[in-house]
């Protein structure tokens, strides 16, 4: 999909302090920020690669390598911790068989975790992509966890019959 | 005509509301009577979501916990029929002549809602219901009626106070503002809401994101300045979501853009998402972010009021003190003032969570008690544990124990006890919580979210949090209480901001009310709550094993033995204390003691 963007489509409006917004908006495109994307914003707004590359780094929003097909950001928050996030997180690095911060082999997951996604109420919570799922024990997460996999199996399988 | 009215904000949809308005769209398309499907934001039970309220000549009654099948039988006998379901069924009924009843009653009987007075009332896509509840009316009033000096009077009799945490009082940051002459000045409203554990602003945004907008262009007019920026976290996809659409409905409509109801005034406003940074929270920080660069706070003087955005003077309020404008305006500020304590006027909204029966977002006068809160407002302890303490104010905060529950929740009071007032996040913990343990995540959490620029703040913490890190793994020195505690000053002595200047909080607040669960890691090599791993044994519970032979297959230090269909049993003497076995098991029959 990267080749035939425009890179025009980002509302560049020579204002200052449109950094943020432009480099969200390369992220919601590729997925991560690649290296021309930088070039490119550095081009058009004079900002030194090194600063953009600084900005990037300090923002936990922001990353520089590909994620899987699904973000799964686990709250690490108050209200989830105290109800047992981090059995909730050591659950997922164990049913995917990948640590923080990493992507599955099939590219289908990449695990994050986040300090606190504001559904304390229904604590544990993960977030896969947009979609908050509550109230989770290691059992009900792994039901959670397969139920996903099965359907983005089934439509990478419908996709892929489309397509032929 | 019935309206149907389902709940529609995060809570509600991650507890499956979206699944429910589509049963009930259905269902009222081909339904025969005329009733009127809509949606709101929370109503601040998020502990009975999805929640679906029948609206009837004045009347409102809720059901909560509804599933697509429930929202039928709802449907069935109550929009399209005239019974209500059976008594333990409704969670809270509105009669049109003002009494009230339902199985939830007590969660709203203490609340005083001026902030939430919209939330899970009207739908906040559209501008109409906020014009009908009365919106738009302050601004109305404040335009047309006052002068900037009189909106700022105002403001300041109301007696609010910044709800941020600080609690500056919010007239005099105004009239700072206002005082000082620039070619351009700013309203920024902060709604980077990164408080682990509140949510008051994301549902302010959800379910009533006009009476954020209101009162900050009322505070435009107060000040001088005709452009505003929100800043609003990333991980709020839905308040973003509707504030845009609020924003372009008010701009349509002349509340927003130029000559604003043709009072000559302009005011324009823009949103500015956050990426993912805790300290973006402290005003200088969050307006370098803004401007575009990493969010690290600078030295205050000058204060923003003289330069704060793009070096111009700036006004920055948060979420809940932006929209409880409006009303005072609207009101009076006596009506706001009659709310309250002396010095801590007017509500405050909570977000109950932990380990709390009812957690939700519940808005009280200012001085109701912590026990209060917790055990009338709250429902007490889930499945009936004790009540430990109540966790205030994030991981700038601190722990109060429950043998404090008497204190009144303002201004005053709470930081007497080492707390701060925060943004209004609660989280109750009981016993089976470890205090040390806590203090070590929200150590963590700030060691991570330091910005680097002060050393106490970048190497203090993280040498405080090397100390707690050795406590809950039982290898806790006799001297590390001292070191915590002369650590703790240090770093509240020598940082720039606000996180530095208050991270140490949530450890000296234990030390000084837990000593013992301190003493008792690091002399006993114990964990009393049952929480540190390292100090724990791990059972297997033989009530509930199957004896299906998962945990046996997941332990890297083959600790567990057994037979199938037999109770496995875990051998502590060799155990790990990885955690595996408990996240593997299907039927939660590992546990630690």
């Amino acid at each position: 999909m990267s080749d035939n963007f425009s890179f025009r489509l980002w509302r560049y409006e020579g204002e200052p302090g449109e950094l943020i917004p432009l480099l969200q908006s390369a992220q919601n495109h590729f997925g991560y920020i690649p290296r021309r994307a930088i070039r490119y914003i550095s081009g058009v707004s004079g900002i030194p690669e090194s600063d953009i590359y600084g900005v990037i780094t300090f923002y936990s929003q922001f990353r520089l390598r590909p994620t899987g097909r699904l973000l799964i950001r686990a709250c690490d928050g108050t209200a989830c911790h105290v109800t047992g996030s981090k059995l909730i997180i050591e659950t997922i690095e164990d049913e995917l068989g990948i640590s923080v911060g990493d992507t599955t082999e099939d590219g289908l997951f990449t695990l994050n975790t986040v300090a606190c996604i504001g559904c304390c109420s229904l604590a544990p919570v993960i977030m896969v992509n947009e979609e908050t799922h509550g109230n989770l024990s290691p059992v009900s997460l792994r039901k959670l966890l397969r139920k996903i996999k099965r359907r983005e199996e089934r439509t990478e399988i419908t996709a892929s019959s489309h397509s032929q | 005509m019935k309206k149907i009215v389902v709940g529609m904000g995060t809570c509600g949809l991650s507890a499956g509301a979206q699944g429910v308005y589509d049963k009930l769209r259905d269902l009222a398309a081909g339904a025969t009577g005329a009733c009127e499907l809509t949606i709101s934001g929370c109503i601040g039970m998020c502990y009975s979501e999805p929640t679906v309220e029948i609206r009837d000549n004045g009347s409102r009654v809720f059901y909560g916990n509804v599933t697509p099948q429930r929202a039928e039988k709802i449907f069935r006998s109550h929009a399209e029929g005239d019974e209500l379901l059976a008594e333990d069924e409704i969670i809270y009924l509105e009669k049109a002549n003002g009494t009230v009843g339902g199985t939830e009653a007590a969660f709203m009987a203490q609340q005083q809602r001026v902030v939430l007075r919209n939330c899970g009332t009207i739908n906040p896509e559209s501008i109409e219901d906020y014009e009908n509840a009365g919106g738009y009316r302050g601004l109305r009033k404040a335009l047309l009626e006052m002068t900037s000096e009189g909106i700022i009077q105002e403001m300041k009799d109301s007696g609010l106070r910044g709800r941020g945490g600080a609690g500056f009082p919010t007239g005099l940051k105004w009239s700072f503002t206002a005082g000082n002459e620039a070619d351009r000045k700013y309203v920024v409203c902060n709604a980077d809401e990164g408080d682990p554990g509140a949510f008051m602003d994301r549902s302010v945004l959800e379910g009533d994101p006009h009476s954020v907008i209101e009162g900050m262009i009322i505070c435009g007019r107060a000040i001088g300045s005709d452009f505003g920026y929100i800043y609003c976290r990333a991980e709020y996809p839905l308040a973003i979501h509707r504030l845009n659409l609020a924003i372009d409905a008010a701009r349509e409509k002349g509340y927003l853009g130029k000559n604003i109801l043709e009072s000559g005034f302009n005011f324009d406003l823009k949103i500015r998402q956050g990426a993912g940074a805790f300290v973006c929270g402290e005003e200088t920080a969050l307006f370098a972010s803004i401007e575009g660069k990493r969010g690290m706070p600078r030295i205050r003087p000058p204060f923003p009021a003289e330069k704060g955005l793009w070096q111009k003077p700036t006004n920055n309020n948060n979420v809940e003190t932006f929209a409880n404008v409006a009303w005072i305006i609207d009101r009076g500020a006596a009506a706001y003032a009659s709310f309250g304590t002396e010095k801590s006027r007017g509500t405050k909204v909570f977000a109950l969570a932990g380990k709390i029966s009812r957690g939700g977002l519940v808005e009280v006068p200012m001085g109701t008690s912590i026990s209060d809160l917790v055990l009338d407002i709250g429902g007490g302890i889930k499945k009936g544990g004790k009540f430990k303490a109540v966790q205030m104010g994030g991981p700038s905060g601190g722990c109060i124990p429950a043998a404090l529950g008497d204190t009144p929740v303002d201004f005053e009071n709470i930081p007497a006890t080492g707390a701060i007032m925060g943004s209004g996040g609660m989280v109750v913990l009981d016993e089976s919580s470890c205090m040390v343990e806590m203090a070590r995540f929200f150590l963590e959490f700030t060691q991570s979210e330091s910005c680097g620029k002060c050393t106490f703040c970048r190497i203090g913490t993280l040498r405080m949090l090397e100390i707690l890190e050795r406590i809950t793994n039982g290898e806790g020195q006799p001297d590390d209480i001292d070191k915590l505690a002369v650590l703790g000053a240090q770093i509240k002595e020598a940082s720039l901001c606000g996180l530095g200047q208050t991270a140490p909080n949530p450890v000296l607040t234990t030390l000084r009310y837990y000593r013992d669960e301190y003493r008792a890691h690091i002399e006993d090599k114990t964990c009393p709550a049952g929480v540190c791993s390292s100090l724990v044994d791990f059972h297997i519970d033989p009530e509930k094993c199957t004896g299906c032979g998962v945990c046996a297959k997941n332990c890297p230090v083959q600790a567990i033995s057994g037979e199938p269909k037999k109770v496995y049993v875990i051998d502590n003497s060799i155990c790990a204390k990885c955690d595996r076995c408990v996240t593997s098991c299907s039927f939660d029959a590992v546990y630690k003691r």
